[in-house]
């Protein structure tokens, strides 16, 4: 099959590779329809993981048709289904307890060591993101296998096409999941912190939520209009201080809650750091965490404080004493996408949701390398590109 | 400040696993004496599992089960009720052998066993079974003393355990959760990897 596999920085190809197979009893193998590039993408992308190989398959956000199921998939041959970037057992305490971002089995347990030395456990399975959470194949491709297929796909009703419901696999969970963290309360200002998909769509779960009023925060002017377009009011960081007017628009009380929609990524995803620090010296690296200070220093007292944004190793300088004596409530970690799916699908159907304004792309998985190319030099103007497996190769100009 | 003697005897007293001890080398070091061994590691881990205490515990104890979640494992052949003939890979195509015989048996709650002399690598270890807090399961706990074994053979077996023994003993337990409550072993292997449940 034809898939995009990382080579290096900057360096990612379309290749031939083998179709993947059933492994184990769970399984589902499915053929791609759609695949997103994602703004975690971009960090493998840019930077060099250690814990990527050369040759891995990228993709985390991705649906399609099943097309060949294991005696314990609960899946037929013929449907469509979304499937969640977290990969869970559904059998684990956590999964359970529907923690599935904390799912205990789905990272392959020769892989598990690193993060365990890193965390103290385990991070979980997900798919195409590095060797630390499983090193699974990733979806930018023609098929994927699809572990624990009786938990995490969502089935799709037909009439649904794939534009309205690829974002379940993540970002529209996520931004979900950032609201929800948040506690919302009738009345409230909610301030969100990166006006990428995962803001965006965490401005339009606010509002569904029950937010008063959403405060949309980032530099990129298309983003910005397109968080206005929702309903929120913006602030381009470039021309105002940003906690000055959180405090002035608030009545001098601050936002009730905070979401930090950021995270590291922007400024250079320092995992390489942290890898190398662990095998030097068993100490993590440092993280720069601006909008996690800033977003605990904004907030009101009392206040909530949601982070979806990813940060990897250790902060330096957190104003431990604002989040203290202003009694904050902080609630974060990846997005237990399997809670969500759903709930959102049928919110998507009854049209109460919409997802289709943020593709601002759409290419044959054949120009994918160009996608993530677009994706990173021209991030005003590209919100998201979508890869289409059946579409003939573009000449891009 | 306390000696160390006295760090150790409080440790072996505490609801602590042995692995935990600050002084965990000299557990190791006292089997080794008891036992008339040259020298001795300690390995051992625990893990919770969304399972029976029972379940767990007969599945485990019923050796011929055990290669499916143990990576080196060859084969474990049941000689009696009580003993067993271990086989396990080595590099270079070869394979290292020895005896284990039950030394003590609880039904449902602890198995443990100790390498009969004349084995490949002397060993001896148990592992209990525990309730965890009603309605979560079970806490497993392993715990394994040996002899790193010296001469050419010692050095296949340091390269069988890669570095680190603790990290073999650890995969192995969460292989052993991860079939006994998913009915499965997760993998990321290539496409063409063989099964593995
Ligand atoms: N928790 C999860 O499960 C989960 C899932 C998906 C993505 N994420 C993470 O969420 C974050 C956002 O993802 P995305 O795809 O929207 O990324 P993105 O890179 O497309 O968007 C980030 C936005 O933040 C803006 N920004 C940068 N610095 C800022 C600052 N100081 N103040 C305000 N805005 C700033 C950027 O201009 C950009 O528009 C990333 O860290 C991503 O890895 C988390
Ligand atoms: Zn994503
Ligand atoms: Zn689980």
């Amino acid at each position: 099959m034809r898939a995009l596999t990382w080579h290096g920085k900057h360096d990612v190809r379309m290749e031939t590779v083998p179709d993947p197979k059933i492994v184990n009893p769970r399984d589902a193998i499915i053929k791609i329809t759609s695949t997103a590039i994602c703004g975690s993408d971009l960090h493998l992308y840019d930077s060099y993981i250690p814990t990527l190989h050369k040759g891995d398959i990228l993709g985390h956000e991705f649906m399609g048709e099943v097309v060949e199921t294991g005696p314990g998939s609960t899946l037929r041959k013929g449907q469509r289904v979304v499937v969640p970037f977290v990969i869970a057992c559904g059998k684990c305490f956590h999964c359970e307890k529907t923690q599935f971002a904390a799912c205990d089995n789905s990272n392959p347990a020769e892989k598990a060591d690193m993060s365990e030395v890193m965390y103290g456990y385990p991070m979980t399975g997900a798919f195409g993101y590095s060797h630390l959470t499983g090193g699974y194949a990733g979806g930018q491709a023609e098929y994927v296998r699809v572990p624990y297929s009786d938990v995490g796909p969502i089935v799709i009703p037909d009439g649904l096409e794939d534009d309205k419901v690829l974002f379940l696999s993540d970002i529209l969970p996520t931004g979900w999941m950032a609201a929800e963290n948040c506690d919302i309360e009738p009345g409230d200002t909610v301030a969100v912190w990166g006006c990428g998909p995962v803001g965006l769509f965490a401005i339009q779960s606010a509002f569904l939520q029950g937010a008063h009023r959403v405060i949309a925060i980032d530099h990129h002017p298309n983003r910005l209009a397109l968080a206005q377009s929702m309903g929120a009011q913006i602030l381009n960081y470039h021309d105002v201080k940003v906690r000055e007017a959180l405090f002035e628009m608030t009545g001098g009380i601050g936002p009730d809650a905070v979401i930090d929609a950021v995270g590291l990524e922007s400024h250079g995803f320092t995992i390489d750091n942290v890898l190398d620090a662990v095998k030097a010296t068993v100490k993590l690296g440092t993280d720069r965490p601006h909008v996690l200070r800033e977003v605990i220093l904004a907030c009101r007292k009392g206040g909530r404080v949601s982070v979806p944004g990813v940060y990897g190793g250790m902060g330096d300088k957190i104003p431990i004493g604002a989040l203290m004596e202003k009694g904050l409530q902080v609630k974060t970690g990846q997005t237990h996408v399997q809670r969500y799916t759903k709930k959102l699908l049928e919110m998507i159907g009854e049209g109460e949701i919409d997802t289709t304004f943020l593709i601002s792309h759409r290419l044959p998985l054949e120009n994918a390398p160009e996608g993530y190319k677009m994706f990173k030099e021209q991030q005003n103007e590209v919100t998201k590109v979508v890869l289409k497996p059946d579409w003939d190769k573009e000449v891009v100009q | 400040m306390a000696s160390q003697e006295e760090n150790l005897r409080r440790a072996l007293e505490s609801d602590a696993p042995l692995t935990a001890a600050v002084h965990q080398r000299d557990v190791a070091r006292q089997a080794a004496e008891a036992r008339n061994w040259d020298e001795a590691s300690m390995v051992g881990r625990t893990v919770t599992i969304n399972r029976p205490r029972e379940e767990l515990y007969a599945f485990w104890r019923d050796f011929r089960n055990l290669p499916l979640f143990m990576e080196n494992i060859v084969s474990v052949e049941v000689l009696d009720d009580r003993r067993s003939r271990w086989t396990v890979a080595a590099p270079a195509d070869r394979t290292v052998q020895w005896t284990s015989a039950i030394t003590d048996d609880e039904d449902g709650r602890l198995i443990a066993w100790e390498a009969e002399p004349g084995g490949d690598i002397k060993n001896v270890g148990r592992i209990t079974f525990r309730d965890a807090p009603p309605g979560r399961g079970t806490e497993v706990t392993a715990e394994i003393v040996y002899d790193p074994p010296g001469g050419d053979l010692g050095k296949l077996i340091a390269k069988l355990f890669a570095k680190e023994p603790k990290m073999q003993a650890r995969h192995d337990l969460r292989r052993f959760k991860q079939l006994m409550e998913t009915g499965e072993i997760s993998t990321s292997q290539a496409p063409d990897a063989a099964p593995r449940a």
